[in-house]
């Protein structure tokens, strides 16, 4: 069972939480989902959080934004408690969200789609920074947003939360259904965000490309988090992270 | 002078401009109800009821206050638009998730309580409202003889579908009707306040109305089931067009408008019914509207 300390970073960075999460419950409907979620993320950190299917990693970021209809808990970001706010009240607080079907919307471009979400702080990537990172999408600004290949509405979809100001990046499984060059490129892009000082929280249902990239890994399962493993530790881990995941 | 088909111009262009004329409330109403569609997913019955308390707030301000028509233009928009909003924020709100025929039943209450008030009020034999001084006389073509009031309506309804259709697509704050037409809980989860827009939505829908009603008081008389009477074809324009499309909307009615015309020229007859038909038409080859999109 996941204790207090494990659920810390433990890393150099183990300064107060940018974000911290107690005993997450969350409902689809009459379907109780998640079962007390516990966990923190420190500043400039990417975590991941794995497990299988249905397992309640895409509900747990659904629940930090605050899309999910009913949940109780606490979830405070930069200390300041958001269970109760509205998801446009917590967006504003500094976190950018990539949904797992990645939200381009059909009736905007790609510049419109881009240039979409308003900024919620200073500090966020400016067009041509965005572009350095993501060069397809410069070439197709006035093209449909879902006329993008795969990769590039994922491009899309991260580069649109990068021009906020968010500082905390949820991204839903960011490398589902792309070709292993384009998850090439994502892995180089949140590699640069967490070198620049983004905090992400990815959820990944690969996690070798988590390995990749994460510091720490969180294991959900059954709405709960059972552990916590450092990236540095994956290798020692890898048979109790094949049983956990089914692999 | 020439003939089409047996038909002197001046009784042609007669009807092409009466078309136009219905045509350019047409586009104006079912434009209103597109957008409040688009965004609500409410199917607002209330809307005609909305058009004519534009054309009563313009006749209000003539008769009790003495604000001339130009100021009624923009005021009855504003006044009736506030109304919708709080409509919209004390009724409509609370039916936000339950299936599009509540709405249209509340909307449908709403209409016949607003006709049944102003019914009790002015009676509904029509009240006369003048066209305003500048725009009477009319020019003539040669051709036909324009009245100059029926050009504005065509030319005020042009300009004002144009610019809405430019807000809508062109627009930043259109970017965001749009998305939160598409996908409201994920452009909420953006930061961008929904509830808001679909408020504002339902008061810019329901201020369009209002405008048709003041454009249309010189013209019609201005009675409580001037809507009513209306209403029923602008739905048949909004189906034809694609509900929630914007552009569709508005090339839907004046087109209509203008083939409702020119059937009273060809075949008078069939006019009362021609939109029904092409409804009927359009909804077997295409159900989702010839600009509306397939989901």
């Amino acid at each position: 069972m996941l204790t207090e300390t494990t659920m810390k970073p433990t890393s150099a960075t183990a300064a107060a939480p940018l974000l911290s999460v107690r005993g997450l419950e969350a409902w689809y409907g009459e379907s109780h989902v998640l079962h007390g979620i516990d966990f923190d993320v420190a500043p400039g950190e990417v975590v991941t959080l794995l497990g299988r299917n249905g397992a309640g990693k895409t509900t747990t970021l659904k629940s930090i934004i605050g899309i999910m209809g009913k949940r109780k808990g606490s979830i405070k970001l930069e200390g300041k408690e958001t269970i109760a706010l509205p998801s446009r009240a917590i967006a504003r607080l500094g976190i950018g969200f990539v949904p797992e079907e990645r939200g381009i919307y059909a009736s905007l471009n790609v510049e419109e789609n881009l240039m979409l979400p308003p900024q919620v702080k200073p500090g966020g990537l400016s067009l041509e920074q965005i572009f350095e990172l993501f060069p397809n999408l410069k070439e197709r600004l006035k093209s449909q947003g879902t006329k993008l290949s795969g990769g590039e509405q994922q491009m899309l979809a991260i580069g649109r939360i990068l021009r906020t100001g968010a500082n905390l990046l949820l991204l839903d499984e960011p490398t589902e259904g792309l070709a292993p060059v384009i998850i090439e490129q994502i892995g180089r892009t949140i590699s640069k965000l967490k070198r620049e000082g983004f905090t992400i929280i990815l959820v990944e249902q690969n996690f070798r490309f988590a390995a990749t990239v994460a510091d720490r890994h969180y294991v959900v399962e059954q709405g709960k988090v059972i552990d916590m493993i450092p990236n540095q530790e994956l290798d020692q881990n890898i048979d109790k992270l094949h049983s956990y995941l089914g692999v | 002078m020439f003939e089409l088909l047996g038909i002197p111009p001046q009784a042609l262009f007669g009807q092409v401009l009466l078309g136009l004329i219905n045509g350019s409330f047409y586009a104006i109403l079912s434009l209103g109800l597109a957008v409040i569609f688009g965004l609500l997913n409410i199917i607002n019955f209330a809307h005609g009821a909305q058009y004519m308390m534009g054309a009563f707030v313009a006749w209000m301000c003539l008769n009790y206050f003495g604000i001339n028509y130009w100021a009624a233009l923009l005021l009855a928009p504003l006044i009736v638009g506030v109304f919708g909003v709080i409509i919209e924020r004390v009724l409509i709100a609370r039916l936000a998730n339950l299936d599009h025929l509540y709405g249209l039943l509340l909307t449908f209450g709403l209409a016949l309580i607003i006709q049944g008030l102003f019914r009790n009020q002015y009676g509904s034999s029509g009240l006369p409202y003048q066209i305003p001084p500048q725009l009477t006389g009319g020019q003539n073509l040669g051709f036909m003889f324009l009245p100059n009031y029926r050009a504005w309506v065509i030319a005020a309804s042009l300009v004002v579908c144009l610019a809405t259709w430019f807000l809508i697509e062109k627009t930043r704050l259109g970017a965001y009707l749009r998305a939160a037409t598409e996908n409201p809980t994920l452009t909420q989860a953006f930061g961008i306040n929904v509830p808001l827009l679909v408020t504002l939505t339902y008061g810019f829908g329901v201020a369009l109305a209002a405008f048709a009603g003041v454009l249309a008081a010189p013209i019609y008389s201005v009675n409580p089931n001037m809507g009513a009477d209306l209403i029923i074809v602008v739905f048949a324009v909004v189906v034809i067009g694609g509900m929630g499309s914007i552009l569709g909307a508005i090339i839907t009615g004046f087109g209509l408008g203008l083939i409702e015309g020119l059937t009273k020229v060809f075949y008078p007859e069939a006019a009362a019914t021609v939109i029904f038909i092409i409804m009927v038409l359009v909804l077997l080859v295409k159900p989702a509207g010839l600009f509306g999109r397939t989901t």
